[in-house]
């Protein structure tokens, strides 16, 4: 080993520090200019995390279990009372959603309809907040050769959460609905109209540009538009509400801020690549 | 312990030196322990930020009472684990952390023999300077005026975090993070 001076020793002592903190410095800059290295780095990690956040998810999902039943045990006579009512109002719409399918199949029938593919789907395990002060995502367990895909639609039980944006050899990570960079083409169910719902990383995405004359109501039903190619029509999105400041708001029907079980699906949509994967020379047209 | 210092000591065993070198590793492995865990999956609102508050609250407490353990350059591995662990412009929390190591050393003389509350009102100064160079950055590189709202709670978490943080690495500085105890 070089033996050094105390005074060189010293130099480098009081030197490492600036020289390191310009080179982070540089980092931002390089960061800035070439995305692809530091979503690799990002996912290489998220991989090799993988594993240990999937070992910590069934632990940690008992407790919290565990202890919502504690909690649940004290709320039980107003839940009951709840839940009966709940029951018999969906005992009558599920007598009309029964005669309303049968109906369906009558008129898809005398119309000869061709039914749409059924799309593939996984269903996986959201092990990590991976988002960042102004980023909204997460990254999801999804094993090796899952086949998931770039553009691959995200959703738990109840509505739209999301797209996938990138993918690594066992996670993948989805760009939430409620990201700033996230665009999602939606229809205004009881209108018809169209219009875009845009991320604020707020918990509530806005509603912007809808058509002319279809002004957003209080409470309609929103779901995805597919006029982009990059959702398929109809899955649902939430309910409009008008915030503070009057500006129509978007109550997402998925639990955004606990998601756990994710579906992962394949549309088969002709590769329409999410925001933050798609190259310069798309997002600029 | 400086070998040149005369005295009686016990023996460089391997078991003894590994000892050693555990307790000076304490500071750095425990810091990335805590920001990989403050990323598990525990599905609660703002993990984001509470891995950033406790990268913050960890390296300003280490580079104030055991520099010698957090080297720069172990905190830029730590800042790339920051950066790598969230999402953001790359770099940028890396640099925070090194700003802050930066100020941590500059007031370390005056700092360091202070009561708990005066340091912790000089960190809750340094995670708001800190949160606001993560808000002017992201907004500069993103080019919109970005809400100060995320990075205010960054900010109050940290600082709110740093006294129970302060505590319990206090309590391991003084017991099994001391290489002097092995």
């Amino acid at each position: 080993m070089i033996r050094l001076s105390i005074q060189v020793r010293q130099v480098i002592a009081r030197l490492t520090l600036p020289v390191l903190t310009a080179v982070a410095f540089g980092l931002i800059l390089l960061g800035k200019a070439d995305a692809v290295i530091a979503e690799q780095a990002r996912e290489s990690l998220g991989d090799s995390l993988t594993p240990l956040y999937a070992a910590l998810a069934t632990p940690i999902g008992r407790l919290q279990d565990a202890l919502g039943t504690v909690g649940g045990a004290f709320v039980l006579a107003g839940d009951n009372a709840r839940l009966r009512q709940e029951n018999s109002e969906l005992r009558k719409w599920q007598a009309i959603a029964l005669a309303l399918d049968a109906e369906n199949k009558r008129l898809k029938a005398a119309l000869h309809w061709v039914p749409e593919p059924a799309p593939s789907f996984i269903t996986a395990r959201a092990i990590a907040d991976g988002g960042g002060l102004y980023v909204r995502s997460v990254l999801v367990a999804v094993g090796p050769r899952s086949g998931v895909k770039q553009g691959a639609i995200a959703l738990d039980d109840d509505g739209l959460l999301g797209r996938v944006t990138d993918v690594g050899a066992r996670s993948v990570r989805v760009l939430l609905v409620t990201d700033l960079n996230s665009r999602v083409p939606v229809t205004l169910e009881g209108s018809g109209g169209r219009a875009i719902m845009v991320g604020t990383n707020g918990p509530r995405p806005r509603l912007e540009y809808w058509t002319a004359g279809t002004r957003p109501q209080e409470g309609e039903r929103v779901v995805t538009s597919a006029v982009a190619g990059a959702f398929p029509a109809g899955l649902p999105v939430g309910t409009v509400h008008y915030g503070e400041q009057q500006q129509p708001e978007v109550t997402l029907a998925a639990h955004i801020d606990r998601i756990d079980l994710v579906r992962l699906f394949d549309f088969n949509l002709g590769r329409q690549l999410a925001p933050e994967a798609a190259p310069a020379v798309v997002t600029g047209r | 312990m400086d070998r040149r210092e005369p005295g009686i000591r016990p023996r460089p065993t391997l078991g003894r030196r590994l000892d050693i070198a555990a307790r000076f590793a304490f500071p750095g492995a425990l810091t990335a322990l805590l920001q990989v865990l403050a990323g598990g999956p525990f599905h609660f609102g703002g993990q984001a930020e509470l891995e950033v508050a406790v990268a913050l609250g960890s390296v300003f407490f280490w580079s104030l009472h055991r520099p010698l353990s957090l080297p720069p350059l172990l905190v830029f591995g730590l800042g790339l684990l920051a950066d790598m662990l969230t999402e953001g412009p790359f770099g940028l929390l890396l640099f925070t952390l090194l700003l802050v190591q930066a100020l941590a050393f500059h007031w370390r003389e005056r700092l360091a023999r202070q009561e708990l509350m005066l340091v912790w009102l000089a960190f809750a100064a340094v995670a708001l300077g800190a949160a606001a160079l993560q808000w002017a950055v992201t907004s500069v590189l993103s080019l919109r005026l970005l809400s100060f709202g995320p990075a205010a709670f960054e900010a109050a978490l940290a600082a709110g975090l740093y006294p129970l943080l302060a505590v319990v690495l206090g309590a391991a500085h003084h017991r099994f993070a001391e290489p002097s105890r092995a």
